[in-house]
């Protein structure tokens, strides 16, 4: 029970807003300490934890295409062509993202979304011009709670839209830990199968969530500024 | 075959381009400290192919990455703000460019998917072309290059480098939140190491009612959920929680379907990986990507589905699995 310590340590280190990278390291050593690895394997566990995860750093890759797009102004022409749209708003906006994202996960096209490679250039200037045909100037606490959604969006789409492809990590780690261990047979089919419901939920709990978003974003709005939201046609211009 | 070896030695080769670009730049307030941090992490990209073939102490690996850990949290890493156009210049571009900026967006995931689904049968002599076990990194990774150049040849920037001044100013945005996801891969692996695991399972295992199945079920998904809100992912949960609870009490004490009761209970640990700042990739670098002001901004627009969702999985574990 005592390497539990570890875990309450990142919990505190996290809750005090502590460096992350400060928190994970200390916790890290901390939990290897009490689980009785000396210095130099905790050094070989840093080499050796590091060299296998290289893989969820690949968003690196895309940054110089995301880069220079935005240069030339990809965020605002993504602005231009939905603020001319009249019936979107940033949540519905979003909501066709969540739908866009979680069917072509589920078809196993995970690589087409993504923050670095959509959610940055794409989806949240699409959300945020909704927004500004909206309110005109969009003030910082609404672009902030709009971000937060934006990145939402695509992790509930692709987290419950996966799991309904059979060849996905999880769905292989399952059969393969379930089948070792305990001698069963299991089809990925079949598992991808029962996804489906808990799919269709986060749908529709998150999707409506998405068009809620709108008129909690009228509100904020009227609170910060004190006047009511207002469709600010110029700005499409 | 295109290894997923040589993906990493392009990005540690991004990181080392990236920190000369920093150490030129003579009016960033941590010039030193920052391209250090770039330019070590990028060589720890190369070395890391060694470490990974068993070729090489991954000690050393392990020293440059708490001098990294040393150098972002001392703060000597900072952002330099580099210049980028301006945002009336940004209106410009795009009134002049219009919808051709879409081009390299929209070029990145069809390269991407169009490698993908090809992978199979793009084969030489026998040898798959993309490495078969990481067909998506590679494929992603030729997408990004490719969208990129296709950048250059549309847009004509007046410096050919221009996409890689540009990343680095998203990059120096994410600063030490880059490194994150993979320290916290490698807490995963010591927490591990460490018991951390067994000892979470045995606790909740302790707490569970004999005889209720309702309690079983609510205790292995809100199990699955917590873990995966300690560990940062639901694969680490799964194999505890499914030997302490899933396995000997739904399956073989009340007959449960097993592939809908493993089914579900991976779902209901991805509940929490909406709700933890250990999924750093998901909810922290984000946040940073969108330079949001609150760090813990994604996991708070994500709980409000997170925990419904949570409750919908048990009721639909129990109903369906039993």
């Amino acid at each position: 029970m005592l390497v539990l310590i570890g875990v309450l340590l990142v919990i505190i280190g996290f809750a005090v807003r502590l460096n992350p990278l400060i928190v994970v390291t200390v916790a890290g050593i901390v939990t290897a300490l009490l689980g009785g690895m000396n210095p130099l394997q905790i050094l070989e566990a840093f080499g050796s934890g590091f060299a296998s995860s290289r893989s969820v750093t690949v968003f690196a890759a895309v940054l110089p295409v995301i880069g220079i797009i935005e240069y030339f102004g990809l965020q605002e022409q993504a602005k231009n062509l939905i603020s001319k749209l009249a019936r979107l708003t940033a949540g519905r906006v979003l909501l066709a993202y969540l739908a866009i994202r979680q069917i072509t996960a589920a078809v196993g096209l995970t690589s087409i979304g993504g923050h670095a490679q959509a959610v940055r250039p794409l989806v949240y200037p699409m959300a945020e011009g909704a927004a500004m045909r909206r309110y005109g100037n969009v003030p910082e606490q609404l672009k902030e709670r709009i971000k937060g959604h934006s990145a939402a969006a695509d992790n509930v789409g692709v987290f419950f839209g996966e799991d309904v492809f059979v060849a996905v990590g999880s769905i292989l780690l399952i059969t393969t830990f379930v089948d070792t261990t305990y001698h069963l047979q299991l089809e990925p089919l079949e598992l991808a199968l029962w996804a489906i419901p808990t799919a269709i939920a986060a749908f529709l709990i998150h999707g409506f969530r998405l068009l809620r978003l709108d008129r909690k974003l009228d509100r904020e709005y009227a609170r910060i500024t004190g006047e009511s939201a207002t469709v600010h046609a110029g700005s499409a211009a | 075959m295109i290894n997923v070896e040589a993906v990493y030695w392009f990005i540690g080769a991004l990181f080392i381009a990236w920190a000369s670009l920093i150490a030129r730049d003579t009016g960033h307030r941590h010039r030193i400290g920052s391209s250090l941090f770039w330019g070590i992490l990028g060589l720890c990209f190369f070395y890391g192919t060694w470490v990974q073939a068993g070729k090489a102490p991954a000690w050393i690996l392990g020293v440059a990455v708490l001098v990294l850990v040393g150098l972002a949290s001392s703060g000597q890493l900072s952002d330099g703000k580099a210049k980028s156009s301006t945002p009336a210049e940004r209106v410009a571009y795009a009134a002049r460019f219009g919808n051709k900026l879409f081009i390299p967006a929209l070029l990145l995931p069809v390269v991407t998917v169009a490698l993908v689904l090809a992978a199979p049968v793009l084969v030489i002599g026998g040898t798959p072309i993309l490495d078969p076990k990481n067909t998506t990194l590679v494929a992603l990774t030729i997408g990004a290059i490719v969208a990129a150049a296709a950048a250059v040849v549309i847009l004509k920037p007046r410096n050919k480098l221009a996409p890689l001044l540009e990343s680095r100013r998203i990059l120096e945005s994410i600063g030490w939140a880059a490194l994150l996801p993979q320290m916290l891969s490698t807490l995963g692996i010591l927490f591990t190491k460490a018991g951390v695991g067994t000892a979470v399972g045995t606790l909740t295992a302790s707490i569970l009612p004999k005889g209720s199945l309702l309690a079983a079920v609510a205790v292995y998904c809100v199990g699955m959920f917590l873990f995966t809100v300690l560990m940062g992912n639901g694969f680490a949960a799964f194999p505890i929680m499914t030997a302490a609870i899933g396995w000997p009490v739904l399956i073989q004490q009340f007959h449960g379907n097993p592939a809908i009761v493993f089914a579900i209970g991976m779902l209901a640990g991805f509940c929490g990986t909406l709700c933890t700042p250990m999924a750093a990739n998901f909810n922290l670098v984000p946040a940073a990507l969108l330079e949001m002001k609150n760090r813990y901004g994604v996991i708070t627009a994500q709980i409000g589905t997170a925990l419904p969702l949570l409750v919908v999985n048990i009721g639909l574990m129990y109903f369906l699995a039993f």
